[in-house]
C-alpha cells in the first residue's frame, strides 16, 4: 500500500499568514451566523410531526438501508463540492488565497459540536417537515467528508506533472476535455484514499444526527443511530447488540461492494510508469472485469462516459506568459472584499458572544480544552506503544499482514459510537472514575488508524534493509531504535494524526455518556460543548467549538505537521 | 523572399523577472526560420534555453519579446499542426496505447470511428501494433516513445517537435529508434513536412539534422548554424561524420569572451555570478586520472575521451569545465589539457588531495571562499545557507543558485573546508580539523 497524504500533512510546508487568520474569523463569523439563524428558527419546529422509532429488530434493515442512503446522498453532495471547489481554489490566484487556508480550518472544526445549529438550521427551512431532518442529516454528513476530500483533489490539481500538463495543453485539449483526461485520473488516487476516510467519519456523524435533542425538544429520524439513542433510554442492551450487528452488516456490504473495488479500480491512476507489484482485484471488481455480460455492459458505460467526457466544452488552452500579469486594481477590489468579510465576521461574532460571555468563560473552555487536549495526547501515546509493535509483527509476516490489514481497515470504518453504550454499561456498574475510564472511548474508532498505517509501513520495509540488520547482528532494542522504527515512523505519523483528529471530534460525545437516567460526564472541552448544547446555551456552544478549533489547529501546526515533514525527509533516500 | 517558411522566429528573447534585481535572460535575439521538408536541431549545453525555444514554438509558452510566425500568421497558442514528443514522453498512465494517441483527435473533435481507424494507422506505422490495449506501464521506454510519436502523427501535424526525444532511452534503443524515424521520413511516409529537434548529443544531431542550431549559455543565443551536408542514412564511423562531430565539440568548448568587467565587480560578484554543475568529486578526481594516464598524459581530445568513457557531451562538458573552474586544466577547442595542479593532483594520496583541492576552492571558488570566511568570523562557526542562495539568486534562476549551492557544499566537503548541516540548513566547521 502506498503512503498517502492525510489532511492534516497536506498543506505541510505552507507557513502561516495573514490569509490564515482572515480565514479563520471568516469561518467564525460564519459558524455564528449559523447558530443565529438556528436559534431564530427553533420555535416552530416542536410541532414536527414525528415517525414512531420502534425497538423491534425487525425494522432494523429498513433503518440501515435509511442511514445508508443519507450517507451516499451526502458521499454525492462531498464529491460535487470537490469538483467545484477545488478547480476553483487551484486555478484562481486569488480566491486559492482565502480559500485554501477556509479548508484547512474547516477540517480542523469539530463540527459534530455544531450538529444541533445545523439540525435547527435546515428545519427552519422546511417548517414541519420531515424532509429539514433529513437534509440537516446529509448535511452533517457532508462536513464531515467534504473537506479533506476537496483537500486532497486540490493538492492533486497543484502537482500536476509538467510534462502531461504540457502534452495536454500541446495537444489543443479543452478545460472540459483536461479535466476528465488529465485533472481528475491524476487526482483519483488520493481522493478515493481521502472519501474512504471520509465515510469512516461519515458513520460515526451519520449515527449522531439522526437523533438531535435541542434543549427541551427532540427529534428522531428513522435509522441506525436514532434505534441506538431509544435504546440507550429504555435501557435495553440486547437493541444495542442488534444495532451494531446491524451496523457491521451494513460497513461489511459497503467496504466489499463499493470501497476496496474502488481503491483497486484507483490504482490504474496512479501516477508511476512501472509496473508494480499488483494486489489481487478484489472479488467484485474481477466480477466486473471477468463475467462477459457485467464486462459488456461496463463498456457500453465506459463508451457513454467517453463520448461526454470528450466533448469540446471550455477554453482551449493559450500560450503561457512566463510571468502572469499581475491586476494590480483587481487584488486591491479582492482584499478589500476579503477585509469586509473580516470586518463582518468579527462585529458578528463580538456582538454575539460579548452579550452573555465573559473572560472567565475563555479562561474555562481553555483550561477544559487542556484537560481534553492531555487526555489526547496519552491516548495517542498509549495507542503508539500497544500498536506499534504490533503493527510491526504483523506486517513484517506477509501471510499475517493480508488477513489483519482488511479487519483494521474495517474496524477504522465503524462507527465507534455505537460501541459506547457496552462500555458505559460496564462503567456504571462498576462506578468507575468517568474522567479516566470514559477516556478510552475516544480512541476507540480511531486507534486502527495507527494499526494499519504501522502494518502498511513495516510490510514496504525494504528487504535488503531487513537482511543489512540481520547480517550485523542488529537485535533488540537497537534494532528497534536503528532499523525499524525510523522505517515505520512516517507512516505511523500518518496514521497517528487522523487518529488524533478523529479523537478531538470523538470527545464530544465519548466525555458525557448517558445509560438511561444515568448521566456521565468527565471534565474537559468535549463536555463542555455537549453539555452546552443539551443547556441550549449557543454562546457557550461556538465558544466551545471555536476554543476546540483553535486547539486542533495548534497541534497540527506545531506537532504534526513539523513531525510529518520531518518523517518524510528522513525516511526518503536523495 | 524564401521558399515556403513554415515556421519563422525573429528577435525572439525570454527573460523572467526578479525583484532584487537585473532580469534573467533564458534567450536572448534568437532567430530561426524553418523551411519544408528539412530536419533542424537545436543543439546546446543545458541551461542555453534550446527547451524553452521549442516550447515557444509550440505555442505553449509567450516570448517576452520578438515575433512567431506559423505558417504566415502570428502565433498565438498551442497551434492546429504542431505536435510535440517529449523527453519523458508524457503518456497518461490511465490511458491505455490507443487511447493516448487517439488523444489529440479527440482535442480536435474528430469523430470516433475516424479517430480509431487514424489512432490504428499510427500505432501500425511506428511499428506498436498488438500493443492498443496496453497501458504504458506495460510497455518498455522504446516502445512508450514509440507511443508518443504515434501520438504526434496521429495529428497529421506540418511541425514536429522533439524535445530530447531519446534522451531517455538506453543507448541501443534509442538507436534503433533514431534509425526507424530517419527511414520512415527518407521514404516520405510520415504526414509531416518538418522536424524541429532539441538534443545535447552531438552525434545525434549530425546522425539525424539537415541543419543545426548550436547555442551558448547564459544568455541562450544561437553561437552558430551548421548544414549536415550528407545524405541519408549516414554511416557514423565516415570520417566526414568524425569531423563534423570534432568541429561541433570544438565550437562548443570555445572560450566565449565576455566583455570584461571592472576589477572591483570581479572580486565582488565572480564566482557568485557564475552557476557551476554539481559535479561529483568522485567523477572528477575519475576524470583528471584518466586525462593524466596514458594514452591521453595530460591532454585529450574530448569525442574520443568522450567515446572511452562512454559519456555524453552534455555529461562530459560540465565536468571538464569544473576541472577548468577549479584550475586543475582547461578546455579549449574541443580538447581538455591538464596543468601542473591538475598532474599534481592526479598522482597524489587522498590527503593530499584534500589539500590540493581545498587550495583550489579558496583560489578559484570565490563562494566557498566566502562561506569559510563567514564561518571564520562567526563565534560559533555556523552560517545560514539561505543567505549565500540568495545572493547567488540575484545573479541567476533558483534552480540554477540550488545547482552551484549544492556543487559547493559536495566540493567543500570533500576538501574538509567546511561542513554543511542539511537539517538546519547551515553551514558549520565542526569535525573540520585546524579550523578555529
Amino acid at each position: 500500500m502506498k503512503l498517502f497524504t492525510t489532511p492534516a500533512g497536506l498543506a505541510g510546508r505552507r507557513l502561516p499568514n495573514v490569509w490564515d487568520a482572515a480565514a479563520l474569523l471568516c469561518v467564525v463569523g460564519a459558524l455564528v451566523a449559523v447558530a443565529r439563524a438556528a436559534q431564530g428558527t427553533l420555535v416552530p419546529l416542536e410541532a414536527l410531526d414525528q415517525p414512531q422509532i420502534s425497538l423491534d429488530p425487525m425494522n432494523l434493515p429498513n433503518y440501515a438501508l435509511r442511514t445508508t442512503l443519507r450517507m451516499f446522498a451526502a458521499l454525492a453532495a462531498s464529491l460535487l463540492f470537490t469538483f467545484t471547489y477545488a478547480p476553483l481554489a487551484a486555478k484562481s490566484r486569488r480566491a486559492g488565497l482565502i480559500m485554501v487556508p477556509v479548508l484547512d480550518i474547516l477540517q480542523s472544526v469539530p463540527i459534530l459540536g455544531f450538529l444541533t445549529f445545523t439540525t435547527a438550521f435546515f428545519m427552519g427551512l422546511f417548517p414541519g417537515r420531515v424532509m429539514g431532518l433529513e437534509l440537516a442529516a446529509i448535511f452533517a454528513i457532508f462536513t464531515s467528508q467534504a473537506w479533506n476530500m476537496a483537500f486532497s483533489f486540490y493538492q492533486s490539481l497543484t502537482t500536476l506533472p509538467e510534462d502531461l500538463n504540457e502534452a495536454a495543453r500541446g495537444f489543443g485539449l479543452t478545460s472540459w476535455q483536461r479535466f476528465w483526461r488529465l485533472e481528475a485520473p491524476f487526482g483519483m488516487p488520493g481522493l478515493v484514499w481521502n472519501t474512504m476516510l471520509s465515510m469512516s467519519a461519515g458513520w460515526f456523524f451519520v449515527v449522531a444526527s439522526e437523533a438531535i435533542t435541542l434543549g427541551d425538544a427532540s427529534w428522531k429520524l428513522p435509522g441506525i443511530g436514532s434505534y441506538v439513542a431509544l435504546a440507550l433510554e429504555q435501557r435495553d442492551i440486547a437493541a444495542v447488540f442488534w444495532a451494531i450487528l446491524a451496523m457491521l452488516l451494513v460497513i461489511l456490504g459497503y467496504d466489499q461492494l463499493i470501497f476496496r473495488p474502488l481503491v483497486a479500480w484507483s490504482g490504474k491512476f496512479r501516477f508511476e510508469t512501472t509496473a508494480g507489484a499488483e494486489a489481487d482485484d478484489p472479488w467484485v471488481l474481477a466480477l466486473l472485469r471477468r463475467t462477459h455480460i457485467l464486462r459488456l455492459g461496463g463498456e457500453a458505460m465506459e463508451r457513454g462516459f467517453g463520448a461526454i467526457t470528450g466533448l469540446r466544452l471550455g477554453r482551449p488552452p493559450r500560450g503561457e506568459t512566463a510571468e502572469p500579469q499581475r491586476a494590480i486594481a483587481g487584488d486591491a477590489v479582492f482584499a478589500v472584499l476579503v477585509g469586509i468579510g473580516v470586518v463582518w465576521a468579527i462585529w458578528r461574532t463580538y456582538g454575539y458572544v460579548a452579550t452573555t460571555l465573559t473572560w472567565s468563560d475563555l479562561a474555562e473552555t481553555a483550561l477544559l480544552g487542556a484537560f481534553t487536549l492531555l487526555r489526547v495526547v496519552v491516548l495517542m501515546a498509549l495507542a503508539a506503544l500497544i500498536w506499534v509493535p504490533i503493527g510491526v509483527w504483523l506486517g513484517l509476516r506477509p501471510r499475517w499482514a493480508r488477513v489483519v490489514q482488511p479487519v483494521a481497515q474495517f474496524l477504522a470504518a465503524f462507527p465507534a459510537n455505537l460501541l459506547f453504550p457496552p462500555f458505559v454499561v460496564v462503567i456504571v456498574h462498576f462506578q468507575l472514575n468517568s474522567d479516566i475510564w470514559l477516556t478510552p472511548l475516544m480512541v476507540l474508532g480511531t486507534q486502527w488508524y495507527i494499526l494499519f498505517n504501522v502494518i502498511a509501513g513495516a510490510a514496504a520495509f525494504p528487504g535488503d534493509l531487513r537482511e543489512a540488520a540481520r547480517n550485523f547482528r542488529v537485535g533488540g532494542l537497537l534494532w528497534w531504535r536503528r532499523v525499524i522504527f525510523p522505517g515505520v515512523f512516517p507512516y505511523f505519523i500518518t496514521g497517528a494524526i487522523t487518529a488524533s483528529g478523529g479523537s478531538w471530534n470523538a470527545s464530544i460525545v465519548a466525555e458525557v455518556a448517558s445509560w438511561g437516567d444515568t448521566k456521565l460526564a468527565a471534565h474537559g472541552l468535549g463536555a463542555y460543548i455537549a453539555q452546552a448544547t443539551d443547556a441550549g446555551n449557543f454562546q457557550r456552544v461556538v465558544l466551545g467549538v471555536v476554543v476546540m478549533s483553535l486547539y486542533v489547529l495548534a497541534l497540527n501546526r506545531l506537532v504534526w505537521r513539523p513531525l510529518y515533514a520531518y518523517a518524510s525527509r528522513r525516511a526518503t533516500l536523495g | 523572399m524564401d521558399r515556403s517558411a513554415l515556421l519563422s522566429v525573429r528577435n525572439c528573447r525570454q527573460a523572467y523577472h526578479k525583484d532584487s534585481s537585473a532580469d534573467l535572460v533564458v534567450l536572448d535575439d534568437v532567430n530561426l526560420d524553418l523551411q519544408t521538408g528539412e530536419i533542424v536541431g537545436l543543439l546546446g549545453r543545458s541551461g542555453s534555453g534550446k527547451s524553452t525555444l521549442l516550447r515557444i514554438v509550440a505555442g505553449l509558452l509567450r516570448p517576452t519579446a520578438g515575433d512567431v510566425q506559423w505558417r504566415g500568421a502570428a502565433l498565438r497558442g498551442p497551434a492546429d499542426g504542431v505536435a510535440m514528443v517529449f523527453q519523458s514522453f508524457a503518456l497518461f498512465p490511465w490511458l491505455t496505447v490507443q487511447e493516448n494517441v487517439e488523444l489529440g483527435l479527440e482535442a480536435q473533435g474528430v469523430p470516433r470511428a475516424e479517430r480509431e481507424k487514424r489512432a490504428e494507422a499510427a500505432i501500425d506505422l511506428i511499428g506498436l501494433g498488438g500493443f492498443e490495449s496496453a497501458y504504458p506501464k506495460e510497455l518498455s521506454g522504446g516502445m512508450r516513445q514509440r507511443v508518443g510519436l504515434a501520438r504526434a502523427l496521429v495529428v497529421h501535424p506540418d511541425l514536429l517537435l522533439m524535445d530530447e526525444p531519446f534522451s531517455a532511452l538506453d543507448v541501443l534503443t534509442a538507436e534503433t529508434l533514431r534509425t526507424d524515424l530517419i527511414d520512415l521520413w527518407s521514404e516520405r511516409k510520415l504526414p509531416i513536412k518538418s522536424i524541429l529537434m532539441v538534443t545535447h548529443n552531438i552525434e545525434e544531431a549530425v546522425l539525424m539534422c539537415d541543419r543545426i542550431l548550436v547555442f551558448s549559455s547564459n544568455p541562450g543565443r544561437v553561437a552558430s548554424e551548421l548544414r549536415v551536408p550528407f545524405a541519408h542514412p549516414r554511416n557514423r564511423l565516415d570520417p566526414a561524420f568524425r569531423k563534423l562531430v570534432d568541429d561541433i565539440y570544438a565550437l562548443m568548448t570555445r572560450r566565449t569572451r565576455a566583455p570584461a568587467p571592472t576589477p572591483q565587480a570581479m572580486a565582488a560578484d565572480a564566482g557568485f555570478a557564475t552557476p557551476m554543475h554539481a559535479v561529483s568529486t568522485n567523477l572528477l578526481a575519475g576524470l583528471i586520472e584518466a586525462v593524466a594516464a596514458p594514452p591521453y598524459d595530460g591532454k585529450a581530445d574530448l569525442p574520443a575521451l568522450a567515446a572511452s568513457l562512454q559519456m555524453e557531451a552534455d555529461e562530459l562538458l560540465p565536468l571538464g569545465e569544473a576541472v577548468q573552474t577549479l584550475g586543475f586544466g582547461e578546455i579549449a577547442e574541443g580538447d581538455i589539457r591538464l596543468n601542473e595542479t591538475g598532474r599534481k593532483f592526479a598522482h597524489a594520496d587522498t590527503d593530499t588531495r584534500k589539500d590540493i583541492f581545498a587550495a583550489a576552492l579558496r583560489a578559484h571558488v570565490p563562494l566557498a571562499r566566502a562561506i569559510r570566511r563567514t564561518l571564520d568570523e562567526r563565534w560559533n562557526h555556523r552560517a545560514a545557507a539561505v543567505r549565500f542562495r540568495d545572493e547567488l539568486e540575484d545573479h541567476m534562476s533558483p534552480d540554477y543558485a540550488e545547482e552551484t549551492l549544492q556543487a559547493v557544499i559536495g566540493w567543500g566537503r570533500y576538501a574538509e573546508l567546511f561542513s554543511y548541516d542539511d537539517e538546519a540548513d547551515q553551514f558549520t566547521l565542526e569535525d573540520i580539523d585546524g579550523a578555529a
